[in-house]
C-alpha cells in the first residue's frame, strides 16, 4: 500500500490536481509573471521549494501546535521559507530576481502553499508531504512554464529567449491581456479534452 | 496635483487588478454577483487603507531602527493577520450594519494578495505616510472598481449561450481580458 500511495502522492498534483489548471489556485503569480518562459520557470522553483519546506516543516510540528493557532502557525513557517528564497534569489540571482520582484514575497499568499499545509501536511506523515509538495511544485512550475512559452511564442515569436521569426509578435500576449486570454483558452481546451476523453473510450 | 496623480494611475492606468495581476483570487472567486462584488470591495479598501498605515509605521518604526528589514515578510502578514481580526471584532462592536455588510468577506482578506502587495509596493516606493495612505486609497478603489465592472459583465454571461467547455472560468477570464484591453486605453492619461 505504501509505496503506490506515495507515487500517487507525488503525480496528484501534476496531472489530477494541477494546482493552476484544476484546482486554479495561485492565479496571482500565474498570471503576473508568466511573460516569457524563463520566469515561468523561476517562479515555479521558488514555490515549489517553498512548498517542499514548509509542506516538510508542518508536517513535523504538526503534533505541536494548537488546533486553534494553526493558521497563523502555519503562515509563520511559510513566510519564513519565503524570506530565506528571497534572500537566496537576491544574492545568487539578482536579474531573476528584479523581474519576479514583487511576486517572490507574495508566495506567502499564494493559496496553494497554505492550502497544501492545511489539506495535506496537517494531517500525513512528514515523506508523503514533502511528496506532495514536490508534486504540486512541480504541477506549478509546469503550468506556468506551458502558459510563459505561449504568452513569449505570440508575443515576442522567440522561445526560452531565443527568436524565432525576425518579426514583432503580437505584443498583446505579453502585456496583462494576453495572460488572461491564454489561460481562459488553455482552461477551455483542458475541459474540451476531459469531456472528450470517456466518449472515445 | 502629485497625489491626483497617484490616485489617478492607480485607479485607471496601473489597476492592481488589471494590469498588476494582484488579487486574482477574489477577483474570479466573488465576481458571481455585483452586492457580493462591492461587499468585498468595500472590505478591501477598508481594510488595505488601515493596514498599509500599520505596516508603514512597523516598518520605520521598528523594523528600520532594529536593522531587521529582511524580516518585512513575516511581520507584514503577521500584522495583516492580526489587523483583520481586530478589525472583524471591533465592526462587530462598533457597527453591527457594517460587519453585516462586510463580516464575511473580512477573513478572506488575510490571504487577498493586494493587501500584503501594496504595503510592500509603499516601501519599494519610498512613499512616505500622506502618499502612502493616498496609494493604498487608490489601489483599493481600483480594486473595487475591477472587480465590480467585471461582476455585472459575469452576470451577462450567465445568460449567454456558450460551448459546454467555455462555460465558468474560460469565459470569465476571456471576459476579463476584454475589460483589461479597454484598461489599456488610459494609458498615457497622466
Amino acid at each position: 500500500m505504501a509505496t503506490t500511495n506515495y507515487k500517487e502522492n507525488f503525480l496528484n498534483g501534476i496531472i489530477k490536481e494541477n494546482p493552476v489548471f484544476v484546482l486554479l489556485l495561485g492565479c496571482c503569480p500565474t498570471l503576473g509573471v508568466t511573460s516569457s518562459a524563463i520566469n515561468g520557470i523561476g517562479m515555479g522553483a521558488a514555490t515549489a521549494f517553498v512548498l517542499v519546506m514548509s509542506n516538510l516543516a508542518i508536517a513535523l510540528v504538526k503534533n505541536v501546535i494548537p488546533d486553534k493557532v494553526r493558521i497563523p502557525a502555519f503562515i509563520v513557517i511559510i513566510a519564513a521559507f519565503v524570506t530565506v528564497v528571497q534572500l537566496l534569489m537576491e544574492a545568487y540571482t539578482p536579474a531573476l530576481n528584479e523581474q519576479l520582484g514583487l511576486f517572490i514575497p507574495l508566495i506567502v499568499v499564494n493559496c496553494i502553499v497554505l492550502g497544501r499545509a492545511e489539506a495535506f501536511a496537517s494531517r500525513n506523515t512528514v515523506f508523503a508531504s514533502m511528496l506532495d509538495g514536490l508534486g504540486m511544485g512541480i504541477g506549478f512550475t509546469l503550468a506556468l512554464t506551458l502558459l510563459g512559452t505561449i504568452r513569449e511564442l505570440l508575443g515576442s515569436l522567440s522561445v526560452f529567449g531565443v527568436k524565432l521569426v525576425d518579426a514583432d509578435g503580437m505584443l498583446v500576449f505579453i502585456l496583462a491581456p494576453g495572460a488572461f486570454i491564454t489561460l481562459g483558452f488553455i482552461i477551455a481546451v483542458m475541459t474540451w479534452l476531459k469531456k472528450r476523453k470517456p466518449a472515445h473510450s | 496635483m502629485e497625489y491626483l496623480v497617484i490616485i489617478i494611475s492607480t485607479i485607471f492606468i496601473n489597476n492592481i487588478v488589471l494590469a498588476k495581476f494582484l488579487g486574482i483570487c477574489p477577483f474570479l472567486g466573488v465576481s458571481k454577483n455585483t452586492s457580493t462584488a462591492v461587499g468585498m470591495g468595500g472590505a478591501v479598501i477598508f481594510v488595505m487603507v488601515i493596514s498599509t498605515i500599520m505596516t508603514y509605521l512597523v516598518q520605520h518604526y521598528i523594523l528600520i531602527p532594529l536593522d531587521i528589514a529582511y524580516m518585512q515578510t513575516v511581520t507584514y502578514i503577521l500584522v495583516i493577520a492580526f489587523l483583520v481580526q481586530v478589525v472583524e471584532i471591533v465592526l462587530k462592536k462598533v457597527s453591527p450594519d457594517l460587519y453585516q455588510a462586510l463580516g464575511v468577506y473580512l477573513p478572506l482578506i488575510t490571504t487577498n494578495c493586494t493587501i500584503l502587495g501594496v504595503a510592500i509596493l509603499v516601501i519599494q516606493n519610498n512613499f512616505n505616510l500622506l502618499e502612502s495612505v493616498i496609494f493604498a486609497i487608490g489601489n483599493s478603489v481600483g480594486f473595487t472598481l475591477a472587480i465590480a465592472l467585471f461582476s455585472s459583465l459575469r452576470e451577462q454571461l450567465d445568460t449567454a449561450d456558450l460551448p459546454e467547455y467555455m462555460q465558468g472560468i474560460p469565459a470569465a477570464l476571456i471576459t476579463a481580458s476584454i475589460l483589461s484591453m479597454a484598461f489599456m486605453g488610459f494609458a498615457g492619461l497622466v
